[in-house]
């Protein structure tokens, strides 16, 4: 602040003691007033994407919707059972993957790590970093590195697990850690001073302690992963699958790239058809995000 | 005890009897699964980089023409392939501008809002709606710019067509909206009351405390929260790939359509080139210049943040 702003000012009007009177002037309101617009923007926005999704893929929201297979053809009775299926197969093969190399990598930064040590330092900005590589760039990685290139796997399951478990670690990392470190440093103590070894310590006391955030946190990483399109649009996942996946070797396709297919049709048919199955997605979303957050406030303990 | 205040068991070493092998075992287990997250930067610079440097090696391509050259069509037949990259960066740059035109003041504002005006019950209940918006897929806002928004409002008052770059420069400005009001309140709940309150202390109303002190104080955090925001804007895909268009078209004009860098990226992909064309390595080549721009804007993120920093007890 420059001092030429700190000089009193001419008293014009009465002295304030509260300092309520200048806040009730218009400059004040007029400010406020353009606050609540900005927060407003995103809430009418999500309000009118959520009605307009609601109200056309209402009347598709039927039974063929997770009866029959994707069809470019007749999209009047075209649902999306193969996508719904490729979407739990692959957020449980994602699950399998983040959660013991998320919390195993958790526990080495909170509690062996030395931060002092340039590896230790290297691995935790090469972790801040990834959390802001694009989606797409982890896409690339896939194409060149998994479905073609050394592992050579194709468009599989599989090397879709490996690609989001990659694209969202950073984020349980981060978490986990966050869980971790919540867990005060007395409890750790009393362990020890119990004559429990350090790995004894953290499996017994500091990881049971942790498994509320932890939980939370891999959660709304894997209900980011399942609503991510644009690395498997990269590996070459098919648009449209006709057939259920059978095991991780299998071609598949996901609820978002079922929706991209469908979305680019601009027949008012698929738009109905794309809504329904934005509906759907969001259902398994909303739910994801439930359970996270009901763990959270149901297990969460405060020190 | 014969006078001396040693304790009797000073002899006795306080070391492990036994060396705990399991123990080391474990720690070197976890050592290799945080490796994982430096194999996977390892691994995103190896895949770009060797097609990459194939691409640069084909004799219709120079390093000058890809950086400098106005035409972009490496999907084409072979015979009339152009490999100017500047129309994907003009598109990526437009839809970027719009959506940073948005979610700038709008995030800023409502953070203000949030962190200096609202009630602790308008906050828990205001900030997790925000937060769905960062929680809905990047596809779902492609279809709803492509269906919605570009037929229902923009092409009532304006002359576009289907595809164009402002319908998903703004959709793509509220989903960043969450990014940038998170972080940048997080910022501000970090300045410490004292500050606000000398200010008020001086005389100050809510608004100056606000704009004067407040953002000020919290600069570091705010400018860490745009540039991730600009970073998101660069490397969205879905977006544009549904509602920019499938054209390189080296245009400044957000009425008109265009392919942005990712969005070329997605088209490549999905159009199963075969591993070693032309095509598909200037996918990489491509990627190669997105990820150089994201990383850099990290770097420069973190410079900023360094600088404005101001520690607080």
């Amino acid at each position: 602040m420059t001092v030429t702003e700190l000089t009193p000012r001419p008293h014009t009007q009465p002295p304030v003691l509260t300092g309520r009177g200048h806040d009730r002037s218009p400059k004040e309101h007029g400010f406020r007033a353009v606050l609540l617009t900005c927060l407003g923007i995103g809430i009418v926005f999500l309000a009118v994407l959520l009605v307009y999704v609601l109200l056309e893929g209402w009347p598709r929201l039927d039974l063929d919707l997770f009866r029959n297979q994707g069809s470019q053809i007749s999209p009047a009775t075209a649902g999306a059972q193969a996508a719904i299926y490729g979407t739990l197969w692959l957020m449980a093969g994602t699950a399998l993957l983040i959660l013991p190399l998320g919390v195993m990598s958790a526990i080495y930064l909170e509690e062996y790590a030395d931060p002092e040590r340039w590896y230790n330092r290297l691995i935790e900005v090469n972790i801040q970093n990834l959390a802001a590589v694009p989606s797409v760039v982890y896409g690339i990685l896939g194409l060149g590195l998994v479905v073609r290139g050394p592992l050579s796997l194709g468009p599989v399951l599989l090397a879709g697990m490996i690609i989001l478990a990659l694209l969202v670690l950073p984020v349980v990392i981060i978490s986990s850690r966050e869980a971790i470190r919540a867990v005060p440093d007395s409890i750790r103590d009393g362990s020890l001073a119990l004559g429990a070894t350090r790995w004894q310590t953290i499996w017994r006391t500091t990881l049971p302690n942790s498994v509320p955030g932890i939980a939370t946190g891999s959660i709304l990483a894997l209900s980011r992963a399942i609503g991510e399109a644009a690395p498997l649009v990269i590996i070459g996942v098919a648009l449209t699958v006709t057939f259920n996946p059978a095991s991780v070797y299998d071609r598949f396709t996901t609820l978002p790239m079922q929706i991209y297919s469908y979305a680019q049709r601009p027949q008012e048919d698929f738009i109905i058809l794309s809504s329904a199955l934005i509906i759907v997605l969001l259902v398994i979303l909303l739910a994801m995000n439930s359970v996270a957050i009901f763990i959270r406030n149901k297990y969460q303990r405060r020190w | 005890m014969s006078g001396t205040t040693q304790p009797s068991g000073a002899g006795v070493s306080l070391r492990r009897s036994q060396p705990r092998y399991g123990e080391r075992v474990i720690e070197a287990v976890l050592f290799v699964a945080a490796l994982v997250s430096i194999l996977t930067t390892i691994g995103i610079v190896v895949a770009i980089v060797g097609p990459t440097i194939d691409f640069f090696r084909e004799p219709a391509v120079t390093v000058w023409d890809f950086l400098t050259g106005t035409e972009w069509t490496a999907l084409f037949a072979e015979d009339q392939q152009q490999f100017g990259v500047l129309p994907l960066v003009s598109a990526t740059l437009v839809t970027s501008v719009i959506a940073m035109a948005v979610a700038i003041p709008v995030g800023l504002g409502a953070a203000i809002y949030l962190a200096e005006y609202a009630s602790p019950r308008a906050r828990s209940l205001f900030k997790p709606t925000l937060e769905v918006l960062a929680g809905i897929p990047t596809v779902v806002y492609g279809f709803f710019a492509v269906s919605f928004i570009t037929p229902n409002v923009l092409q009532s008052f304006l002359e576009v067509g289907t595809f164009n770059k402002l319908s998903p420069g703004l959709v793509m400005g509220v989903m960043i909206i969450p990014t940038v009001a998170t972080l940048s309140e997080d910022a501000m709940s970090a300045v410490p009351q004292a500050l606000r309150d000398g200010a008020y202390g001086l005389g100050s109303t809510k608004r100056q405390v606000a704009t004067r002190v407040v953002v000020p104080a919290a600069t570091s955090g705010i400018i860490a929260a745009f540039v991730l925001g600009i970073s998101r804007a660069v490397g969205e895909t879905m977006i544009v790939a549904l509602a920019a268009g499938n054209q390189a078209n080296l245009s400044l004009n957000p009425l008109e359509l265009g392919q942005t860098m990712t969005g070329f990226i997605a088209q490549a992909a999905s159009g199963d080139q075969p591993t070693g064309s032309i095509g598909y390595e200037s996918l990489f080549a491509v990627a190669a210049l997105l990820f150089a721009i994201t990383i850099l804007m990290n770097f420069v993120s973190i410079r900023l943040v360094r600088r404005y920093r101001e520690v607080y007890e």
